[in-house]
């Protein structure tokens, strides 16, 4: 075991440099399409239950079907992993973003707009500072699981550790077979734990004092 | 074009508010919400909204910073049409304080403060000193509070940086939508005495909007009683209402007990104090005793050095004594000359003398208020406010509100 992770050490360090790099970009992407999405439900809020349910439906899809769904799109490649990960992204993040915003108190809001502020003013002032910390929530859980997802969308020779899970699986009995899904999963993991860990200072920095519980 | 000279001739930093025929029609409703008000609000005054719930006064105050879009009418500030600049410019330039100051949570107290400047533009040393003058204004330490957040201060404490934030870029108006409604009754009276001192400061035009009318009595210049539909059921001084309400309405608005509503309009500085046979402690006291027997005085207050009053014995009480003494001067119940006539009564009910001595500033004697003054008081000022009712009925047909002089206007000195 720690031979084969030795001959391999710097291709598995890179692997997992290149997952969570996926992740990385594909939450950000999926987190402000999401913040903006949910901006346009709080406004029109019979949209509410929409949001709801698209998230809810979208969460069932299997990530393997969504990859091999997206296949004839979007061909075998990084692009298809990377639209698969930022699909299930952002699907946390908009039901949590739709959440904190509508839990913004309506008064704070009046009080804003009596004092003079633009609609965008109060939307980056105040709305989007108050609902922030149920956001960060939303974008954390939502980092969590797309490490998971990213692995699968491996499949389609996206990039990261999910390679080595499925090259276990297809030589499954083989010498190497278990190593190779070990490496894989523990790998997860460990980044998945690293990026739990950041998320968690990012928001010791980006929650106001005033609101953090 | 400043009308409208309160009071203590304070400087005036406000502006006439004028409402001319202002309506406000919701879709799909059948009576309009505010069926055409129309009302000047004198510069540096303040005017208070009251009615029960329902009747407008909420919409129509929200509708001097267009909140809500009237649907006809025009409103003036300072003779300007508020539709002449952009609603959110507009705004900035007004204060709104709304009920438990509605503070921002997630900004400190100083951030909260310096929204209204900071989108004005200004510097952030300005901001910072305007930031540290007004929590000094509303009676919080800036040192100690400029940097906390909401929700580590009291409600009474998040209420004074709501009208601190009110206040921030000196607006000539400020709205206030029940702006105490949300502390308890202990701290929201201090509130009030210190917005109304706030008040003597700056010389604000303030419109509030309360459904409390003890709090429209304490605080209004003028109170603006409004039915449903938001007309007006009375607008005139809060000690001409409590005189002669103008209809059943607001007779039962006001309700019962309205001369004794009366007590707390007025300051004691406002009446006449008598000036009894007084001695300084060390005094010889024969002459004493003789200056009191010829001013027909049965009793002597007696002041120590500094002016303070320190005994009220009666003459039987002196007679065999060589010398003025003092006693000490807690045991001494005494009246401070911004009492209400409410306080003084108590204190003299609760006095051997039923009457009482009046101290200003640093305790110092002023004389001494009797029962009789006080009554003599409020039958006059009843007496005077129904005429200057009555004068003003007669003549309507100059609609303005030009002051009819109100009697007890001095009460709030």
């Amino acid at each position: 075991m720690w031979e084969f992770i030795r001959e391999r050490w710097d291709l598995i360090g890179y692997n997992a440099l290149q997952h969570a790099n996926l992740v990385f970009q594909a939450v950000l992407v999926a987190t402000v399409v999401a913040v903006a999405l949910a901006v346009v439900v709080n406004k029109f809020r019979f949209l509410d239950p929409v949001a709801n349910t698209l998230s809810a439906i979208g969460l069932t899809i299997p990530s393997f079907a969504l990859v091999g769904l997206l296949l004839p799109l979007t061909k075998i490649g990084a692009m298809t992993a990377f639209i698969c990960v930022a699909f299930y992204a952002a699907l946390p993040i908009l039901r949590n973003a739709v959440v904190g915003f509508s839990q913004v108190d309506e008064t704070l809001i009046e009080s804003a707009r009596g004092m003079g502020m633009t609609e965008l003013g109060i939307l980056l002032r105040v709305r989007l500072p108050l609902a922030w910390p149920v956001i960060h929530a939303g974008v954390r859980t939502s980092v969590q699981m797309s490490m998971g997802v990213a692995a699968i969308a491996a499949y389609v020779l996206g990039p990261g550790l999910g390679g080595y899970i499925f090259t276990g699986l297809s030589q499954a009995g083989g010498a190497n077979a278990v190593n190779y899904a070990v490496v894989g999963t523990v790998g997860i993991v460990i980044v998945a734990l690293i990026a739990d860990l950041l998320m968690l200072l990012l928001g010791r920095a980006t929650i106001s004092k005033g609101i953090r519980t | 074009m400043t009308q409208g000279t309160p009071s203590q001739g304070q400087s005036v930093s406000g502006a006439e508010l004028r409402l001319d025929q202002v309506v406000k029609r919701y879709p799909g409703q059948k009576v309009p919400a505010v069926q055409s008000l129309s009302l000047t609000i004198p510069a540096g005054e303040i005017v208070a909204f009251v009615g029960p719930s329902g009747c407008g006064k909420t919409t129509s105050l929200k509708m001097i910073n267009r909140l809500i879009e009237p649907t006809s009418g025009t409103i003036l500030i300072d003779g300007n049409d508020i539709r002449q600049e952009s609603a959110t410019s507009l705004r900035r330039k007004i204060g709104y304080v709304i009920q438990g100051g509605s503070l921002f949570p997630h900004m400190t107290v100083a951030t909260n403060v310096g929204v209204v400047p900071k989108m004005l533009g200004w510097d952030a040393a300005r901001i910072a000193e305007r930031t540290d003058e007004l929590l000094d204004l509303v009676g919080l330490d800036p040192d100690r509070y400029r940097d906390r957040y909401p929700r580590e201060l009291s409600g009474g404490q998040q209420q004074r940086v709501g009208v601190a934030r009110g206040l921030a870029a000196d607006p000539p108006v400020i709205l206030m939508d029940e702006p105490f409604g949300a502390v308890d009754p202990i701290t929201r009276q201090r509130l009030q005495d210190e917005l109304i001192s706030i008040q003597r400061e700056l010389g604000k035009t303030i419109v509030c909007v309360t459904h409390d009318i003890d709090e429209a009595i304490k605080l209004g210049d003028r109170i603006l009683i409004l039915q449903e539909g938001a007309r007006i059921a009375q607008y005139d001084t809060p000690e001409n209402i409590l005189a002669a309400p103008a209809n059943d309405f607001v007779a039962d608005f006001v309700g019962a007990g309205s001369t004794l509503k009366q007590l707390s309009l007025t300051r004691v500085r406002s009446l006449d104090l008598n000036q009894p046979t007084t001695a300084r402690v060390g005094e010889e006291m024969g002459p004493v005793l003789a200056r009191a027997e010829a001013a027909g005085d049965d009793e002597v207050v007696i002041l120590d050095d500094r002016d303070r009053p320190v005994a009220w014995p009666w003459l039987r009480q002196m007679r065999n004594k060589t010398k003025v003494i003092g006693e000490p001067r807690e045991n001494l119940v005494t009246l401070d000359e911004a009492a209400t006539l409410n306080d003084a009564l108590d204190t003299m009910l609760t006095a051997a003398h039923s009457k009482a001595i009046v101290t200003g500033d640093r305790d110092r004697y002023l004389g001494v208020l009797d029962f009789e003054t006080v009554t003599e008081h409020m039958r006059s000022a009843e007496r005077e406010a129904a005429e200057n009712v009555e004068n003003a009925e007669k003549a309507e047909s100059a609609e303005s509100i030009e002051d009819p002089a109100p009697t007890g206007e001095a009460g709030h000195g």
